[in-house]
């Protein structure tokens, strides 16, 4: 249903709409062009209902709105705010139809004092990191290549855990993961992660570490903002990366880490080979394996039969040793068929006495010989010179 | 023996073999250890599934490695 304006008419007409039509219609236009946005402003009248969900008004100098916080979202705000207090609040416009009143759906709220205090603190941190070297690129160590064992340091709960099995699972599932679970936010997180990291240098093996969380709001990052988790970080005696989710924010342990990955998939993915490329890899090889030693093995052949008219009986049978450990190792190898010569078509002729022909001089006119092939030998005889 | 000791040696045996200062003698036991180097670089590129642990560090400060999910 489309809203139409017709200024021109007077009295009530069939184009009498209901209040639900109005509402639902209002509803439909600003839910539908307001993206959530950041507000700030100052909390009025806020009541805590039962079951945890906060009412209150947000106001500046000239206007007011109301706003909705749902339990699941005011849980995470910490204590409710005086009244007066300078928030920012993310939060999405929208009509509640029941009473058609404009309201602001809200799910994050940080006073705005908060912002300024943690801002300083992290530039404080920022600083004395920075003094200390610890973001120094001479100090970044590059990730193994082809690692076997991998740390994943954050919480078994989270959503980054999830993750980084399911991209390891794909790329390199030969690896071994050890994940050191810990707090990644609240109360006790520095020091979970603190601990985790440390524990880490303790686990044996491990080749290089991942510390990281799912994406989250800025406050919810703040353990990796810590000065602690940065300098436990930094003595990580493998190389590092630090994965915290979040693409456009970067936290401290972005900085300190040997690598920093926009999220914990990413982390996963620069942790790990892939095992398609080690498998191409592998059969390249293989191929230059058989090459290598074909070519070795020929001008081997080719140096003693220069010199067959001083071999002594010892040699030819070193050299026959040779052949036969030679043909044994080839054959252990299917995939190097260059080495499978009589495979591809070729045949030796052998004289009567076992010997392989190589000269013309060694065909005489009507002398019977054999052709070895692939799958045995036939009978043959010498036509002409 | 890990797989990247594996993929090195076998890049270094590969590099002496295309060479040709090599006894015969010697080539043939280095292709012998490329191929057994090979066959576990594959084995081991199959393992089926990542294997996940977790580690719990003990009253006495042991630390105790056990299987996610096990």
């Amino acid at each position: 249903m489309a809203l139409s304006f017709q200024f021109g008419s007077l009295t009530p007409t069939d184009e009498v709409w209901s209040v639900s039509q109005l509402t639902s219609a209002v509803k439909r236009l600003v839910e539908g062009e307001l993206v959530p946005l950041w507000i700030r402003g100052e909390v009025v009248g806020l009541k805590v209902w039962s079951s945890g969900h906060w009412y209150f008004g947000l106001r500046d100098r000239s206007s007011q709105v109301r706003c909705c916080m749902w339990s699941r979202y005011s849980q995470t705000a910490g204590e409710p705010p005086k009244e007066g207090t300078e928030v920012f609040v993310l939060g999405k416009p929208g009509i509640y139809e029941a009473k058609g009143e404009f309201q602001l759906n809200v799910t994050r709220m940080i006073p705005t004092a908060a912002i300024g205090a943690a801002q300083r603190e992290l530039e404080r941190v920022r600083e004395l990191l920075r003094r200390d070297g610890l973001f120094d690129q001479a100090r970044k160590r590059p990730i193994p290549a082809l690692a076997s064992s991998v740390a994943v340091v954050t919480s078994t709960a989270g959503a980054a855990l999830r993750d980084v099995i399911t991209v390891v699972g794909k790329r390199w599932p030969c690896c071994r993961l050890v994940v050191v679970n810990a707090r990644v936010q609240g109360d006790g997180a520095v020091h979970a992660l603190v601990r985790a990291l440390r524990l880490v240098n303790r686990i044996a093996g491990i080749e290089v570490c991942i510390v990281g969380r799912g994406g989250g709001g800025r406050e919810d990052l703040s353990a990796f903002n810590s000065e602690a988790v940065c300098r436990a970080l930094a003595a990580v005696r493998v190389p590092t990366i630090s994965a915290v989710g979040h693409e456009t924010d970067i936290s401290l342990t972005d900085l300190v880490a040997d690598l920093r990955a926009p999220t914990p998939s990413a982390a996963a993915e620069m942790a790990v080979a892939d095992r398609r490329e080690v498998s191409r890899q592998l059969a390249d090889l293989a191929a230059r394996l058989a090459g290598g030693l074909g070519g070795r093995t020929r001008l081997a052949a080719e140096r003693l039969a220069r010199t067959a008219d001083r071999l002594h009986g010892s040699v030819e049978a070193a050299l026959r040793r040779e052949r036969h450990r030679a043909d044994r190792l080839a054959g252990q190898l299917d995939a190097l068929s260059p080495l499978r010569i009589l495979d591809r078509g070729y045949a030796v002729p052998v004289g009567p006495d076992g010997h392989v022909l190589k000269r013309r001089a060694e065909f005489a006119p009507g002398a019977p010989f054999r052709l070895r092939v692939a799958d045995g030998d036939v009978a043959a005889r010498v036509e002409s010179p | 023996m890990s797989i990247a000791k594996d993929l090195n040696r076998l890049e270094e045996i590969v590099r002496k073999l295309e060479g040709e200062d090599v006894e015969l003698d010697a080539a043939l036991a280095l292709f012998e250890e490329g191929v057994s180097r090979l066959r576990a670089a594959r084995e081991h590129l199959e393992a089926a599934e990542v294997k996940v642990q977790t580690v719990l560090e003990e009253a006495g400060g042991d630390l105790r490695l056990s299987d996610l999910d096990g």
